[in-house]
């Protein structure tokens, strides 16, 4: 057993164990934690895979910035735990029977047809000077540059769209607006209500039942 | 094919860009409450757009960016009829918003991102330039229908329309992979070709079923539709008006671009789908629209029946018949802007108008309105000489060349049964029994631009051939 394969079993491993304790674990700050694991040793395979730039934007990326701000979300909320694990007893039958029916379906995706193993030959490693950052940048800016500007741009509406959603300028203007005043007219200002000269009061039934 | 990075081909998206990014300074310092100077530069920028897609008419077809971008005839005239649709469609808004709390520079903004959005979707030329463009076109949508945050209804649209158009991504994007597995390219052309060669497998006719679903979502076909009616019902109307017509056009460019392009080789496979899909809406479509009594409502199930006539003209599967279905969805644009036009017009600074009963009494006494909103409702129900009539003609035409003779009758017949609500809102106006003027309180330009649409209805009704010959010329009929 090489030392590459060793490595690689013992993240998958981790991986595996944090994966089943994100769900498994009874207190979601654990269980936020655990997903923390998981995603470190998942670099670690990447890392394998002579991905360096993703494993290490994984750490940063989720690690570093998306799950301390899903940890500040879990510990500001106030869950009630008990009853978010109500009925796992009774419903885990029905879950396990899904969970070993999807594993089925991948397990047979992987070994026969068009997605095995077989049909793909395993990655050749590379050579030593071999850099990935300069290999993503290489094609990011040739063969994917409109895509990568387009989605510069969708992030710039993200931006616009935020800022629009939310600001409502300062509040304690009260400013003239010309146009809604000249915009005013008699029909939406005032109502005009037909009564008759003379009203008689009218005979009020409760007074004559006191009367009475 | 050329692979370089041949600029000069998005030279429109490129000023676009630049031309946005000008208007949101420009529209920072502007201290005018009606945001004049940053309408004059959108439609501006609108128009320089028009002039510089009118000087690539009839210019060579090109694939650059690595296979990313293609430039041809379909994506020149696919962009000029949503600059100009757009610019109509912003004489529209500025109406309307004028005097709300929408009356904001980002509203112009948005509009011109989602016009950037849709040129890329017209001219890509890789599942994912596509998809990127519609996210453009879809994200500036959400934002501009939750623009007017105080509103619950727009809020309650803008969640729906975004969760929703969240799932038809999700349905493209994972049609996109499975095809990417199968194939090995995201690249069309290639795409194309890997099919020219090799038998079609299982991976990729279920990744074309979930492409079909995602587009079908997208159009709001049947059985696909829920959300539409609730979307354009909920959000302002300026914006109904823009969502319902213009990124149709766009959304037949990716349909041509994702479905013929990329899958021509197993047409059988996807058209049977699609006429599934579109006898469905056509049916749907109609028979609901009976019985709304909001007339936003009734516009929005008349779309789900008008996409369901637009995509029977892609089910025959010729170039011919494409052309036809691109007449249609462009003179679709063109008379749904007008028929929210309507509602537009008659909604006053404070309520905005709902029901088919409010136009009661518009024939008396505003007899120009009437007319022209009659003309309108006349054109939707696809009578002649008026211009919805000959997009229909020509997709029935192709129907039954190819031999779908059952269809273009079942078509023909709902299409009886929508004349019906159509003529009740033409009813309403002429000969509801009332003494009370409906109040037009809309400003002059308002008055100015809905006559123009609605007289262009009549004038494009009579001279048919002056978009046709354009959307024939798209698929190399004419030249």
């Amino acid at each position: 057993m090489s030392f590459q394969v060793i490595v690689f079993y013992s993240f998958a491993a981790w991986l595996i164990f944090a994966a089943l304790m994100v769900i498994s674990s009874k207190h979601s700050v654990k269980a936020a934690l655990f997903l923390v694991l998981a995603f470190a040793s998942a670099s670690g395979i990447w890392m394998l895979l002579e991905a360096e730039f993703l494993a290490v934007s994984l750490i940063v990326v989720y690690v570093g910035a998306v799950m301390v701000l899903l940890l500040f979300v879990v510990m500001m909320l106030d869950v009630d735990y008990a009853a978010l694990r109500q009925g796992f007893v009774k419903k885990l039958p029905l879950a396990l029977i899904i969970a070993l029916g999807f594993f089925a379906i991948l397990y047979s995706f992987i070994t026969h047809g068009d997605f095995s193993g077989e049909a793909y030959a395993s990655p050749a490693p590379k050579p030593e000077d071999y850099s990935n950052i300069k290999e993503l940048g290489r094609v990011l800016y040739t063969d994917y540059v409109l895509a990568f500007e387009i989605a510069a741009v969708i992030l710039l509406v993200a931006i616009i769209a935020a800022i629009a959603l939310t600001f409502r300028g300062r509040r304690s203007r009260k400013a003239q607006v010309i146009s809604k005043q000249l915009a005013a007219n008699k029909k939406n200002r005032l109502k005009v209500l037909k009564m008759d000269a003379v009203k008689t009061a009218p005979k009020s039934e409760s007074n004559e039942e006191a009367e009475e | 094919m050329n692979d370089s990075m041949n600029f000069s081909l998005i030279t429109s998206e490129i000023f676009l860009l630049i031309a946005l990014c000008v208007i949101m300074i420009v529209d920072l310092f502007q201290r005018d409450k009606e945001r004049k100077l940053t309408f004059t530069l959108t439609q501006l920028s609108l128009f320089v757009l028009f002039v510089l897609g009118f000087n690539d008419l009839n210019a060579p077809k090109e694939i650059a960016f690595n296979g990313h971008w293609i430039a041809d005839q379909l994506a020149v005239v696919l962009k000029l009829a949503i600059y100009t649709i757009t610019f109509i469609a912003l004489f529209y808004a500025r109406a309307f918003i004028n005097h709300r709390s929408l009356m904001r520079g980002e509203y112009y903004l948005l509009t011109l991102f989602a016009v950037l959005g849709m040129m890329i979707m017209v001219s890509g030329n890789s599942f994912l330039t596509i998809y990127l463009g519609l996210e453009l076109l879809s994200l500036s949508l959400y934002a501009l229908i939750a623009l007017q945050r105080d509103s619950k209804l727009a809020s309650e649209s803008a969640v729906k329309y975004f969760v929703m158009g969240g799932l038809a991504s999700g349905f493209l994007l994972y049609g996109i992979s499975l095809v990417y597995g199968a194939t090995g390219s995201i690249i069309i052309s290639s795409v194309s070709d890997y099919y020219a060669t090799n038998q079609v497998n299982l991976i990729s006719q279920f990744g074309l079923v979930f492409i079909v679903i995602g587009l079908a979502f997208k159009f709001g076909a049947v059985p696909f539709h829920m959300w539409l009616p609730d979307i354009y019902h909920g959000s302002p109307s300026s914006i109904t008006a823009f969502i319902a017509s213009v990124p149709k056009i766009a959304a037949f460019g990716m349909l041509i671009r994702l479905l013929v392009e990329a899958f021509g080789q197993f047409i059988s496979d996807w058209s049977e789908m699609i006429l599934i899909v579109a006898l469905l809406s056509v049916a749907f479509g109609n028979v609901i629209a009976l019985a709304q009594r909001n007339l936003k409502r009734l516009l929005a199930y008349s779309a789900i029946a008008h996409v369901g006539y637009f995509l029977l003209g892609v089910v025959p599967g010729t170039d011919a018949s494409y052309s036809a279905a691109m007449y249609y969805i462009i003179v679709y644009a063109l008379m749904t802007l007008a028929g929210f036009g309507i509602v537009i017009f008659m909604s006053t600074d404070k309520n905005e108008y709902q029901q088919i009963t409010d136009l009661q009494g518009l024939g008396k006494y505003h007899p120009w309105y009437g007319l022209m909103f009659s003309v309108v409702m006349v054109s939707m129900a696809g009578i002649p000489p008026f211009i919805g009539f000959w997009p229909k003609l020509e997709i029935f035409r192709h129907l039954i060349i190819n031999g779908f003779v059952l269809e273009a009758i079942i078509a023909i017949a709902f299409s009886v049964v929508g004349l019906f609500y159509y003529l009740q809102v033409i009813k309403e106006m002429f000969f509801a029994e009332t003494n009370e003027s409906p109040a037009i309180t809309s400003s002059r330009s308002l008055k100015i631009a809905i006559s123009i649409n609605c007289l262009l209805l009549i004038m494009l009704g009579i001279m048919p051939d002056s978009i046709y010959q354009y959307c024939l010329s798209a698929f190399g009929l004419i030249s």
